[in-house]
């Protein structure tokens, strides 16, 4: 911990067993490292940021009445569009598909190389990192962080905070602003939110997703970690001995012990416990007490601890990636071996395959026409004059392509039916319907059957609806009711 | 007494009371929690003078925005009738059998027409006209008034035997209840009636010779009815007043008449058009 400054009485108490179980949170003020993982890290700010904020601008030519826009979701029209991919409300299992493949692609990676994805992914690393940059930009590194933070109130602290304040509220604002625009054409909703001409709604979302980043990236920073996130509580089920964390390396630091120059390495750890690591830690651990559910795995202490190596021509890695069972088979005096291919990974690899391929799969076979029939209730049936009997449907057809399409119905199961279409044919063997580019056409149609043809109550039936193009078949079953014989 | 103390633990005063050794903190509300409060009190006023608030003698403090529920309902329901007069005004424009034509149009009046049916005439009707005892169903091919889109306009305008000067009138003679027949006779013809309907006349019978004489100005020789008259047809299982030969001697004894307002004094011309529209869609229009 940052050394948290604790009220003297408090110490007192915690000496005699009688301490509030209640200890406030103190910010953590991380020091600013320089390495390999650093680097990795504001890489993968910039390539994340640079996804979520630029992609909804790509473009993606749809045809003449189409969103021109690669990734939207568009809730109003209530389609999804995905580059090549137009997605229906009710084929939403492909973002399951997708969000499953995801879930096991974070077990896949804990497994392999722990919290990768906590430490250099996750929109909350992200932000948090942009945020502490900018205290940094204005106030400075760690220790005038801390000094400003227990300065009492004045003009100076009171003007840092506030620039500190208002930077990140135009980044959270943005972050808002950017979650917005994959809902709508983001150029036309863009240049309508600065202007003041979007809807309350648009600005209620960037309101809720923009105080959102400003209070967790802001405020609770690795709070969210410890508390909140519920990935972080259950990613140690996926570790087992041979995943790759973040560890310190105990056979070889202890016992740790402070250098003073000329000092020789011999009779103890290589450890000199300059605390560098426990400073740079963002959830403010020290590493060296073992795994522990705090650490996200950002590898910066791996950063803060190679400097030091480095620095007194220790090799590096006394902090480092690797393994549970590496470290007791090194600590044992043998030489460890990292192990990838386990049945744990194996298992997580098949899955992904698994649900990759029936996505893939579905969307090779994915249907292009969809048949709904919605038998009349109210009437269930009608006897005409003749004697024959007469039930209605709705027919929902779902032209889902850019194009106009015409489809023949035909009816089939009941020896003599008829069909008449409201506002088309009437008593016809077959009938046309015409439905415009991707919308539901919608249809009432009346199927009549000689009494002589049907089997009491309920007779089965379908429609068979044939594109007249491409001459694929669409078929859908109902019932025929009629009065009890 | 009351003896206040700064606990060691906390550093929060103690509320000065004890029980038994055991003392209370007087912890004060904590700061977010009064800011809050007073941000709600500072909120209150604010809203007392923009929106409605405080009653006065005659009437209520209006509030500088002007607001109130009612004109916020009006306004919602006049945008709603701006989107839906291009509609509206062609429908109104447009006679029933163009706005059958026109499948942008019949569409709408489909759709509006459901609505109004369901409303207005669903009650004796049923949904869908699936029709009930004294109320015909209109998703059949039977009309008593007739079944084209004229005649269906027709008789929603104005009606059936109401006081409307247009209305469609006529009523069949108390047969029985006015000794015009007697009681075999009566009984007669309804075999008659019944023969008719199952398509296998009784050519010959008393009943026939009843029939001819009483009953065929009006319903016909093969008795398929005649809509100018509101006479049904009784050559087929459809009936509005059962089929059984005890109700068909009553109708003819002492005749029930069903009647149905004329909606041109309740509805807009445009509803009216829908209505029949939607009717003649129902399944058996002509």
């Amino acid at each position: 911990m940052a050394s948290p400054k604790i009220d003297p009485t408090l110490k007192k108490a915690a000496a005699d067993g009688d301490a509030p179980l209640y200890a406030e949170t103190v910010m953590i003020h991380p020091r600013t490292v320089k390495g390999t993982f650093r680097t990795w890290k504001w890489a993968a700010v910039a390539v994340l940021l640079a996804v979520y904020h630029l992609s909804p601008f790509l473009r993606w030519d749809r045809g003449p009445g189409a969103p021109s826009q690669a990734i939207l979701v568009d809730m109003v029209g209530r389609r999804g569009y995905f580059f090549f991919l137009e997605i229906w409300p009710q084929e939403v299992y492909y973002l399951t598909g997708l969000l499953f493949i995801a879930a096991i692609a974070l077990f896949f990676m804990s497994s392999l190389a722990g919290r990768v994805w906590c430490g250099f992914f996750c929109f909350q690393t992200v932000y948090t990192d942009l945020f502490m940059l900018v205290e940094r930009l204005v106030v400075g590194d760690r220790a005038k962080r801390m000094a400003l933070d227990r300065a009492p109130w004045s003009a100076d602290k009171f003007g840092k905070k506030a620039v500190i304040n208002l930077v990140w509220l135009v980044i959270a604002a943005s972050c808002g602003v950017g979650f917005t625009l994959f809902f709508g054409d983001a150029p036309t909703m863009l240049t309508d939110i600065v202007t003041g001409n979007e809807s309350a709604a648009v600005y209620g979302a960037i309101g809720v997703v923009g105080g959102a980043c400003f209070l967790l990236a802001g405020y609770a920073r690795e709070q969210v970690c410890l508390y909140m996130c519920p990935y972080s509580r259950f990613q140690s089920a996926m570790f087992d001995e041979h995943s790759l964390i973040i560890g310190y390396e105990e056979w070889r630091g202890e016992p740790r012990k402070p250098v003073r120059k000329g000092d020789s390495f011999e009779n103890r750890g290589h450890c000199i416990d300059c605390r560098m690591c426990v400073t740079v830690c963002p959830t403010g651990i020290d590493i060296r007490d073992g795994i522990q559910m705090g650490c996200i795995g950002c590898a910066l202490c791996i950063d803060a601890c190679d400097a030091m190596m480095d620095k007194y021509k220790l090799p590096r890695g006394l902090i480092t990636w690797d393994s549970i069972a590496n470290q007791a088979a090194r600590a044992a005096g043998g030489k460890g071996n990292i192990r990838l291919v386990r049945p744990r990974t194996i298992i997580y690899v098949a899955l992904i395959t698994l649900v990759g391929g029936l996505i893939v799969f579905s969307l090779a076979s994915r249907k292009t026409t969809e048949l709904n029939v919605l038998h009349e209730r109210s009437p269930l049936y009608v006897q005409m004059s003749s004697g024959a009997i007469r039930n209605g449907y709705v027919l929902k057809v779902l032209n889902m392509v850019r194009q106009d399409r015409t489809f023949v119905l035909e009816v089939g199961g009941i020896d003599g039916a008829t069909l008449s279409v409201v506002g088309g044919e009437s008593n016809a063997r077959s009938a046309e319907l015409k439905v415009s580019p991707d919308v539901i056409g919608t249809y009432n149609v009346f199927v009549n059957a000689p009494l002589s043809a049907l089997q009491g109550k309920r007779t089965p039936l379908v429609f068979t609806l044939r594109e007249t193009s491409e001459g694929k078949v669409t078929r859908a079953e109902s019932l025929f009711a009629a009065p009890d014989k | 007494m009351a003896t206040i103390e700064k606990d060691s633990v906390s550093g929060q005063n103690t509320t000065g009371h004890e029980w038994d050794g055991i003392k209370e903190l007087n912890t004060p509300l904590p700061k977010w929690w009064v800011y809050v409060f007073w941000a709600t009190v500072v909120w209150a006023v604010a809203y007392w003078f923009l929106y409605p608030s405080w009653p006065t003698v005659n009437g209520y403090l209006k509030g500088s925005l002007g607001y109130s529920s009612r004109g916020e309902l009006a306004n919602e329901l006049d945008i709603q009738k701006k989107a839906r007069s291009a509609w509206l005004s062609k429908i109104e424009a447009s006679d029933v059998a163009a706005i059958e034509q026109d499948k942008d149009l019949l569409r709408y009046a489909m759709a509006g027409g459901k609505i109004a049916f369901n409303e207005n005439c669903a009650a004796c009707h049923g949904v869908g006209g699936v029709g009930a005892y004294g109320f015909p169903t209109l998703a059949d091919d039977e009309w008593l008034w007739g079944g084209t889109l004229a005649d269906i306009e027709q008789t929603i305008k104005f009606g059936v035997r109401n006081t409307n000067k247009d209305s469609r009138q006529s009523e069949m003679p108390k047969f029985g209840a006015d000794g015009l027949l007697k009681d075999d006779q009566i009984s007669a013809v309804a075999d008659y009636v019944l023969s008719l309907a199952s398509k296998a006349p009784a050519k010959g019978s008393a009943g026939e010779t009843v029939f001819t004489e009483n009953c065929v100005v009006c319903h016909g020789e093969d008795g398929s009815g005649q809509a100018a008259l509101g006479a049904p047809a009784l050559n087929n299982q459809i009936w509005l007043y059962k089929g059984t030969k005890d109700a068909i001697v009553a109708q003819v004894t002492k005749p029930k008449h069903g009647n149905m307002p004329a909606w041109s004094e309740r509805l807009e011309p445009s509803t009216i058009k829908m209505l029949a529209v939607y009717v003649h869609n129902l399944g058996g229009g002509k």
